[in-house]
């Protein structure tokens, strides 16, 4: 694993962070309320964090993989 | 009949024959029968994985929970996604290992990398133990569907038994493949129907989507975000960690990797597999608005919170397009689920007993194996009461007891011994035990823990206790053999 693979942890430490420092329903973010909103943008950066780390790994290139 | 059961029937045969198609012109030996022959591409792989996703637990679990509960919903939004980001690391390498060694199931993993018969046999059976609540689950949700489509002419006992009967058939005619084309299908059915019903119903309904949510916070409040105890942020921590680890460890989402044709595969799958999840949000949406508009259901019947919905919103031909779709989420994995726990007792319980016994025999012991697992999960479905996102825990309890082991095996050097390996399972299997079958919690058992701690999920305690015991018997094991080896030179 490169060292670009410690992005990986990002997801994690994302995803929970929101819960723990702010566990209200408000502000309402596009119509959701802010715990669904926080998650639904940690998930889209979980995709774009995995396509960097896809995109960078060296694998990928041994292996000639195409993205 | 009406027309909304005719409907379902319709898509049930349907779904019947494309599995008949789907087999011909190819040979069953057990690898065709349950890998596919390893022959499956970005396409399939990802449907079959994504034929995980998309249960019944999602189509009627994750509406039902947030109808019953709220925030809480949302782990089954969060879990999924990290459980991709694991994958992209861990998949590839179980992947290389099973091809290059021929592996079929998900024991065969264990045993060979830990050389040991003994653990692939404890494997296939905690697999099998943590299938029946899956199994059930699929089962549970058709009931609900030809229940509710039948508008209460079917009961309870008759909508099961004839949904084990037809998931039975299924797995009987078709395998591995006829599961992934009807994924297809399935998957269509199912982002087409949610995003309708999940833009459709709040703006119906409440005018848009924001006032949806405003009124449901409105009308329960603090329903929006986790509660102070009982599922509480704790609990959502714990159990998105819980799920995430044991996304993949479940027998059939293990056998279904093995089925891709490249490493690859999985990678690509990383990326696109979290935006594959937004599809829940919808069903979110379908939750919460059937709050304001059906509410008074409890307990087990939040399951019906979708079709309740749609039978007050829809004419009964649209029902019929809801029920079936929801009946292809439950055939699907339903169909896989049996096919594995059948599998898995015949080739890595029954066979690894008797060494002389045939492949030709193992299949066709699985084969029989089909309609008793059917019996059994129809007897639980229809003597048990649990909501569906209640029995998948459970089954998540089980199945990621074998993490540890996982990851430690998949070290260069394996920290892990196969005595610390067994003896972590057992352990955290049996604390999963003792918490279901007593109903005790961690509040009760330990009142003098600080508050938040006691809505820990019990399944990551269980995997606590299984990591030290790992670490502890590994140490022992290895030491002694060190000591022995040292002794006889």
């Amino acid at each position: 694993m490169s060292k670009l693979g410690l992005l990986a942890i990002l997801p994690f430490i994302g995803m929970f962070l929101g819960p723990i420092l702010h566990n209200e329903p408000t502000p309402f973010i596009l119509g959701l309320p802010f715990e669904l909103a926080w998650i639904v943008g940690w998930i889209l950066i979980t995709s774009a964090v995995m396509l960097v780390i896809y995109w960078f790994d060296p694998v990928r290139n041994e292996t000639g993989d195409t993205p | 009949m009406n027309i909304a059961l005719i409907l379902i029937a319709l898509t049930t045969i349907a779904a019947l024959g494309i599995g008949i198609v789907a087999r011909s012109n190819q040979t069953m030996s057990l690898e065709q029968w349950t890998v596919g022959g390893r022959k499956f591409g970005v396409a399939l792989v990802f449907l079959l994985m994504a034929g995980e996703i998309y249960t019944t637990f999602t189509f009627l679990g994750a509406s039902g929970y947030a109808y019953g509960l709220g925030a809480p919903a949302y782990y089954i939004l969060a879990y999924g996604t990290l459980a991709y980001v694991l994958s992209y690391f861990i998949l590839p390498i179980i992947w290389t290992y099973a091809r290059r060694h021929g592996l079929v199931s998900q024991p065969d993993f264990f045993a060979r990398k830990y050389d040991s018969p003994a653990l692939g046999i404890l494997v296939a059976l905690v697999g099998v133990v943590a299938l029946v609540p899956y199994l059930v689950l699929q089962l549970t949700g058709l009931g609900v569907i030809v229940q509710v489509a039948s508008f209460g002419g079917v009961s309870k006992t008759v909508a099961v038994i004839t949904g084990a009967v037809v998931v039975a058939l299924y797995v009987m005619v078709s395998g591995v493949r006829g599961s992934a084309w009807t994924a297809i299908v399935k998957d269509v059915a199912i982002i087409i129907v949610a995003v309708f019903l999940g833009l459709y119903l709040p703006v119906h309904y409440s005018g848009g989507m924001g006032q949806m949510f405003a009124a449901v916070d409105h009308a329960k409040p603090g329903f929006l975000a986790f509660p102070a105890h009982g599922q509480s942020v704790t609990w959502f921590v714990s159990t998105v960690l819980l799920t995430a680890c044991g996304f993949f460890m479940w027998p059939h989402s293990f056998g279904a990797s093995y089925t891709a044709k490249n490493a690859a595969v999985f990678r690509k799958n990383a990326i696109v597999l979290p935006l594959y999840q937004l599809v829940l949000l919808f069903i979110f949406f379908v939750g919460f608005t059937a709050m304001l508009v059906v509410p008074g259901l409890k307990g087990a019947a939040t399951n019906m919170a979708l079709l309740k919905i749609t039978v007050a919103a829809f004419p009964p031909w649209f029902v019929g397009v809801v029920g079936a779709t929801g009946v292809l989420t439950a055939l699907v994995p339903g169909s896989l689920i049996m096919m594995s726990a059948a599998t898995l007792f015949a080739r890595n319980v029954v066979a690894a007993f008797s060494p002389g016994m045939s492949e030709d025999d193992t299949v066709k012991l699985a084969r029989l194996l089909v309609p008793v697992i059917a019996i059994i999960g129809a007897y639980f479905t229809i003597s048990g009461n649990d909501t569906i996102v209640a029995l998948l825990l459970m089954g998540y309890s089980f199945v990621t007891q074998f993490f540890p082991a996982l990851i430690c095996s998949l070290a260069p050097r394996n920290p892990a011994t196969k005595e610390g390996a067994f003896a972590g399972i057992a352990v955290g299997v049996a604390t999963v035990v003792y918490f279901t079958l007593t109903k005790q919690t961690l509040a009760k058992l330990l009142p003098a823990l600080p508050g938040a701690w006691k809505d820990l999920n019990i399944g990551i305690v269980a995997l606590g206790l299984n990591v030290i015991v790992l670490v502890a018997v590994s140490a022992l094991t290895a030491r002694s053999r060190a000591l022995a080896g040292r002794a006889a030179e």
